[in-house]
């Protein structure tokens, strides 16, 4: 007997956006199911960002349809978007911090003006997130004045303090040394589990995001090639697919071909 | 040519369409903004308390300079006794309002304009929206409804002290009668005269402000460039807009005034 499957949080129906005579998105179908960590991989410049943007609701599509738990986003319908809003949340690749504020007034920024919360409760919940992720003691702190890794787990901090159902996260480990990446997707993975929010991350990791995803999707030329399990990424003989997932050993083979073609 | 001329014009009325849509958005922000009074506080902070040296050092060269031109033109008509009047009413009808506006834009407007950029560029107005807040309500109601009171405020300061420049020059250094001069002063000064003072720096203040506003918040919109150079440009775009509004309103106003 099969274990039943998860409802879908969030379906994609023909997304399409083109700026200009540039189109980025050509049509995406993509659905995510609720609860799971979903990753859209895709090579630099494949409208990932944008992609996203679309489901955050900071680009508007030209065509298609996004539905949340069901309902579709129509930027017509303020009171769906503003729904969808209060239940998901966005991480920036650039953090998008408020650099005039603190590290506790970003975190409660967005308790304070969404939520009827009074001063007490969202300082206690701010300042929860920021022990949960190990700030509480930078407080006082300016984003400025914290590391890359601090600034993103602030970011995080600021992301989940709402305990949203959906986190979408923005090429989480752009510019980050393979350490601190694996320290991040950790951490995704960690909050994940612990407040059990559904996962959609951007980026370019393939051998971390087999680890770490429950479902995988490769955009290519503003499509979606592949979806499917990390299962059937790795082992699948789809030529996109193997460029992509092989490219470190390709770089292997092309480097020996050109030492050996090399003079001595 | 006409057709580029239509092009300008119609750039033109969709530029002034979006710039009022963007204000009455802000305004209209005001009834759903929540801790709103905090942040006009803080709005009142930037443009008042860090504008203060500037006010005052500008308001008392002025008056210094009107004390002593005034002085000398009036004392050809042997009208010296007059003084108080003219550099009353210079001030608190036209240089006042103007210059104090002037002085506004170039501290807080433009640095209000960076910033907006700055923010924009940081994708931190975008976090806002995504966040479900009003990034018209968080980041501009407070900063306009500041400029209201603020620019008043900051405009009587300007005039208090440029009289008291006036008196400096007019009294202290070329001799007129103190008396004389604030005596002069007095007479001079109507309630409407006031009146007038305070509309053009209420509307010097909500012009200005929604321009850098304006400029900073579509810095991503610019078309001279991206990242630092669209700040930049947006920057200056809002500070000379800013500027040449103060005197076309100055005279709109005026001239209805009258």
């Amino acid at each position: 007997m099969s274990a039943e499957l998860p409802s879908l949080l969030l379906e994609v129906h023909g997304v399409t956006k083109r700026f200009g005579d540039h189109i980025v998105l050509a049509g995406v179908n993509f659905e995510v199911p609720r609860g799971r960590v979903v990753t859209v991989l895709g090579r630099s410049g494949t409208g990932k960002s944008v992609f996203l943007k679309c489901l955050a609701g900071i680009e508007r599509p030209d065509e298609g349809v996004i539905s949340f738990d069901g309902h579709p986003l129509d930027a017509d319908v303020p009171a769906a978007r503003a729904e969808f809003r209060r239940r998901c949340s966005f991480l920036f690749q650039s953090n998008a911090l408020f650099d005039s504020l603190t590290s506790l007034e970003n975190v409660a920024l967005p308790l304070e003006q969404t939520t009827d919360l009074s001063a007490a409760e969202v300082r206690s919940r701010s300042m929860e997130a920021l022990k949960q992720l190990e700030l509480d003691a930078h407080a006082d702190r300016y984003p400025s004045q914290l590391s890359g890794g601090m600034q993103k787990r602030l970011a995080l901090a600021r992301a989940i303090v709402t305990r949203p159902e959906l986190v979408l996260f923005d090429e989480p480990t752009a510019g980050l040394d393979p350490l601190r990446r694996n320290a991040v997707f950790e951490m995704i993975v960690k909050y994940q589990r612990q407040f059990g929010f559904t996962a959609v991350i951007v980026t370019h990791d393939v051998a971390e995001v087999l680890v770490i995803s429950d479902r995988v999707a490769l955009l290519d030329s503003g499509v979606v090639k592949f979806s499917g399990t990390p299962e059937t990424f790795a082992s699948s003989t789809d030529p996109m697919v193997r460029d992509f997932r092989d490219s470190a050993a390709a770089l292997s083979t092309s480097i020996s071909i050109l030492r050996q073609g090399s003079p001595s | 040519m006409v057709a580029a001329l239509g092009h300008h014009t119609l750039s033109l009325i969709r530029g002034l369409g979006d710039f009022a849509l963007f204000t009455a958005m802000s305004f209209r922000s005001a009834f759903s903004t929540r801790k709103l009074f905090r942040r006009v506080l803080r709005a009142g902070f930037e443009q008042g308390v860090r504008c203060l040296p500037v006010i005052l050092i500008v308001g008392t060269f002025t008056g210094l300079v009107l004390g002593l031109q005034g002085y000398h033109v009036l004392n050809r008509f042997g009208s010296e006794g007059l003084l108080g009047a003219l550099v009353s009413l210079s001030l608190v009808r036209e240089l006042g309002p103007v210059l104090a506006a002037l002085m506004l834009v170039g501290q807080a407007g433009s640095a209000l304009a960076a910033e907006l950029g700055i923010q924009r560029n940081s994708e931190q107005i975008a976090a806002l929206e995504t966040m479900g807040v009003s990034s018209h309500g968080y980041l501009i109601t407070p900063r306009l409804l500041a400029a209201l009171v603020v620019y008043p405020m900051q405009t009587a300061l300007f005039v208090a002290v440029g009289l008291w420049g006036g008196w400096l020059s007019g009294s202290i250094l070329l001799g007129l009668e103190p008396g004389v001069y604030w005596a002069s002063v007095e007479r001079a000064v109507e309630p409407d005269d006031v009146m007038e003072c305070f509309i053009k720096a209420a509307t010097f203040g909500l012009l200005t402000v929604a321009l850098c506003c304006y400029n900073g918040f579509n810095a991503h919109r610019c078309k001279s460039g991206t990242g630092a150079r669209a700040v930049s440009a947006s920057t200056t775009r809002a500070v000379v807009l800013s500027c040449v509004t103060v005197l076309a309103a100055d005279y709109a106003i005026t001239s209805f005034l009258m």
